[in-house]
């Protein structure tokens, strides 16, 4: 088997994980400067599907694609740690305000000039939005098959990869043709530690943005090491059409932000009875506690 | 996501020790490899952020992988079959983790795969891994071999060995035998020169082999015939893919129960000799158990860190009488004397592991170029401190690690008798410290050379005395020098009877009491350094302080005739 060519999609994300009294503003949107950025868990699964694919098959090649803010260059880096061999930073001010439908159009169109590729991987949802939709929209994008919620990528041959589903009421395997977009579940394997070297090595990575702030060394050492350069794309990199990115390519539109407190009630004593137990699953579904 | 380095300021503070400087100019040579190599460092300051790097993706792994698994690891343990040894599922997962994160043969050059890590991280890393889980640590920590392989192999057996540490081969060293444990100089195990084959064969039975099934074995054999004590024994290496022993069986243990613990069978088994004939005990075993109890050390501080926060966590959660424990100086005694303790250890150990940092790395230097006078001299004075720190820490820290764990399960009070709580497990792996790599008793018998050549009197006196601390830490010092006095009165007590009895009737003694005042001078300057350390150095100066005069009061109200009543009498 020959090596695959892989992309990786990653988001930079708030820990919505650890969050604290300060997470949101009072307005209702989430406050990015109190939670800590990092690599979306479920694309460090996905990350995680490539690396293996990488240790299988030698020669495969991993490029991580990220669309953010210049400190999104972070999870390159994180990447490069794990044995990913380089990375592409979508970054520019018309980006800001994208919903799924914009991102996955600029993605669509970074993927496209990363052409050819056998594997397009990235998790299922991000934490911050929860939409599972970027992934699916990049494939009918590049008009590519798509298998969702992926547990295991069994084989990869000569023109068809198998791959593991996790549904929820059990697991399907399926065959598809290459090249696809993967989106992997959180039940797949967790991702990998940093590799010791693959860290002293990448971790004088930058983005040329980055690179703006730092000492003449340092332009010396990115010259004499060109894969310590991140790539940075903007829109004209892309040749997207402004029309379609930003707030003005995102039909989605925020109706409404509720701030839902949980207060805890005084606690309440319950009989084994078989009665009690009923009227509190009752109780327990109205409320949509459960079910 | 827990991290074992990261949520550790105290092991930071030590890397950021002033020394640093020089240990990793004499590592890294001119910084040379980074022409050759893309992951070595460009200069010093990226060498210390490097070492914290890798340090945190041992912490990583320690928190997220290893320790998760000690639980299941001590109950499952290792088990033998069809002749091989099979580890417990979260000791493969541990393993395999850290060797994918290019973890293994850490401390060896770059060309054999290694991270060329200096002696103090390496410790550090030793020391994070072992308070994940005591028993993998050893596992791990048997990568020392590889630098013993290094320092005295052959460029052949260099080249063929060394490579595959990095790739996650594992290594044991076969000393002890039935007949031969303290005393390794009855080794009997025979190393016979095979004309034929062109290699030697080992036959013989070895005992309480750690990680017994280990890819690659460092065996201390006997090869010369006819010969009975230390100078007839030589070091040989041993490939598993020979197939030439048979593994008897896997002791079970009190502790450290998932590392495999084997009686071995050597039938024929090819060998290949390490450095020179009849060189094996004297110089290279020794070499090499030093570096193992340096990783003893490391240990101690690793499983005492463990118990502490078990302990830590419980008193602070735990209520009776309408309050947590913890508020009750019965308890919070214990638990603060338990950090000092920790603390005290620790920074006995980093010191220790930069002299040995400063002579090997001259040692390896000398074997590129001559030394410069000064060079030399230094060398001499580090080797020299190193040689007699190395016992006098691995005595503390195993002690202190056993009084620690001690202490943290009677916080739990009957509840950390129960297999609930992790206190009971850490409890049982903290017992071996001072028992392998040669006993409390043993390392008193290589210390009290440090007493008798007045080695750690005159480091205390013209090293540490001289060293300014500062007019508001002068109070603690002159405690310090008050103690020194009343040590040098007892030493000089002891050696005036000029009775070897006697000395070894109070060896140990006399080595805590410079241990204590050692320690105690290294703390005021870890307060130098950082003004937080204050409260434990003064809490460790004055308990210390206690302590000594109980053991100078009984030093010299003691009559050397009252030795006979201690003594054992056959006849009675």
């Amino acid at each position: 088997m020959r090596g695959l060519k892989i992309i990786v999609l990653a988001k930079q994300v708030p820990d919505t994980r650890n969050v604290g009294k300060d997470a949101m503003k009072a307005d209702g949107t989430v406050n990015r400067a109190a939670l800590p950025a990092i690599f979306n868990p479920e694309d460090l699964n996905a990350l995680e599907q490539a690396l293996r694919l990488k240790d299988k098959y030698p020669g495969t090649t991993i490029t991580l694609l990220t669309m953010g803010p210049g400190r999104a260059a972070e999870i390159i880096r994180e990447a490069m740690y794990r044995g990913a061999d380089n990375g592409y930073l979508l970054t520019d001010r018309k980006f800001a305000g994208s919903d799924t439908l914009a991102t996955s159009y600029a993605l669509s169109l970074a993927i496209k000039k990363l052409s050819p590729f056998d594997l397009v991987i990235t998790g299922r949802q991000a934490i911050d939005g929860d939409t599972a939709q970027v992934g699916p929209q990049v494939a009918e994008k590049l008009d590519l098959p798509q298998i969702t919620y992926a547990e295991e990528i069994i084989s990869v041959g000569k023109k068809k990869i198998t791959v593991k589903r996790r549904l929820e009421r059990g697991v399907e395997t399926l065959e598809a043709p290459l090249p696809l977009v993967i989106t992997v579940h959180s039940s797949a394997p967790e991702c990998r530690p940093r590799h010791a070297k693959y860290t002293i090595k990448y971790k004088h990575a930058r983005s040329l943005g980055e690179l703006q702030d730092t000492s003449e060394d340092y332009l010396q050492l990115q010259k004499d090491r060109p894969y310590l350069l991140i790539n940075e794309w903007s829109v004209t990199d892309i040749d997207a059409d402004l029309e379609q990115l930003g707030l003005s390519g995102s039909p989605t539109k925020v109706k409404k932000i509720e701030n839902v407190v949980f207060t805890s009630r005084e606690t309440r004593v319950l009989s084994p009875a078989d009665d009690d137990i009923d009227n509190l699953m009752k109780e327990l579904i109205e409320g949509h506690t459960i079910g | 996501m827990a991290n074992y380095y990261t949520d550790n300021k105290d092991i930071k503070f030590h890397l950021g020790h002033p020394l640093m400087k020089k240990i990793v100019q004499l590592k890294e040579r001119g910084f040379d490899d980074k022409d050759s190599y893309d992951y070595a460092f460009l200069d010093f300051e990226d060498a210390m952020d490097s070492y914290d790097k890798i340090l945190e993706i041992v912490g990583d792994i320690c928190g997220n992988v290893i320790a998760p698994n000690a639980e299941s690891v001590d109950a499952e343990g290792p088990r033998l079959e069809n002749n091989e040894v099979k580890y417990a599922r979260g000791t493969q997962e541990n393993h395999e983790a850290l060797t994918r994160s290019g973890l293994i043969g850490m401390s060896l050059p770059r060309k054999y795969g290694g991270l060329n890590f200096p002696m103090v991280p390496y410790v550090m890393a030793a020391e994070i891994v072992s308070r994940a889980d005591a028993g993998f640590a050893n596992i791990w920590g048997l990568q020392d071999c590889a630098e013993t392989l290094h320092e005295f192999g052959s460029e052949e057996i260099k080249d063929e060995f060394l490579p595959r540490f990095n790739k996650g081969a594992t290594a044991a060293m076969d000393l002890t035998e039935p007949d031969a444990g303290s005393d390794l100089q009855a080794v009997q195990l025979k190393a016979a020169w095979d004309e034929k084959r062109n290699v030697w064969l080992l036959n013989g039975v070895k005992r309480f082999i750690t990680n017994g099934d280990a890819n690659i074995s460092l065996v201390l054999a006997r090869s010369e015939e006819g010969t009975a004590d230390g100078r007839g024994l030589s070091l040989f290496v041993y490939d598993r893919k020979d197939k030439g022993l048979t593994i008897r069986r896997i002791e079970n243990k009190l502790g450290i129960k998932g590392s495999p613990t084997c009686e071995l069978v050597f039938r024929d088994a090819p060998a290949k000799l390490v450095g020179s004939r009849k060189f094996g005990l004297i110089k290279y075993v020794m070499s090499l158990m030093n570096s193992a109890r340096l990783g003893v050390a490391a240990q101690s501080v690793g499983i005492s860190e463990a118990a502490y926060r078990e302990a830590l966590k419980y008193a602070e959660e735990r209520a009776q009488f309408g309050r947590p424990v913890i508020y009750f100086p019965a308890i919070y005694e214990m638990l603060r004397n338990m950090e000092v303790k920790i603390k005290a250890q620790r920074t006995l150990l980093y010191e220790t592991a930069r002299f040995v940092d400063i002579y090997k790395n001259y040692n390896s230097i000398s074997e590129e170029r001559k030394l410069e006078a000064e060079e030399r001299s230094e060398q001499k004075k580090y080797q020299r401190l190193a040689d007699v720190f190395t016992p006098l820490l691995k005595l503390i820290s195993s002690e202190y690690c056993n009084q620690i764990a001690y202490d943290a399960l009677q916080v739990h009070g009957g509840a950390g008798f129960m297999k609930d709580f992790p206190v009971e497990r850490i409890y049982r792996d903290a017992r071996i410290t001072s028992i392998y790599e040669g006993t409390s008793q043993l390392q008193v018998v290589a210390a009290i050379r440090g007493v008798t050549s007045g080695t750690y009197l005159n480091h205390i006196r013209d090293t540490c005395e001289k060293e300014s601390v500062g007019p508001e830490l002068e109070y603690l010092k002159t405690r310090l020098v008050t103690m020194t006095d009343e040590y040098e009165k007892c030493v000089e007590r002891v050696i005036g009877e000029e009775d070897s009895e006697f000395l070894d009737f109070h060896a140990r003694r006399l080595v805590e009491m410079a241990g204590n005042i050692i320690m105690g001078y290294l703390l005021l300057k870890d307060t130098r350094r950082d003004g937080s350390y204050l409260n434990i150095a003064s809490i460790f100066i004055n308990t210390s302080r206690a302590h000594n005069r109980e053991k100078a009061d009984y030093i010299i109200e003691f009559d050397i005739k009252e030795l006979g009543s201690f003594k054992y009498n056959p006849d009675k």
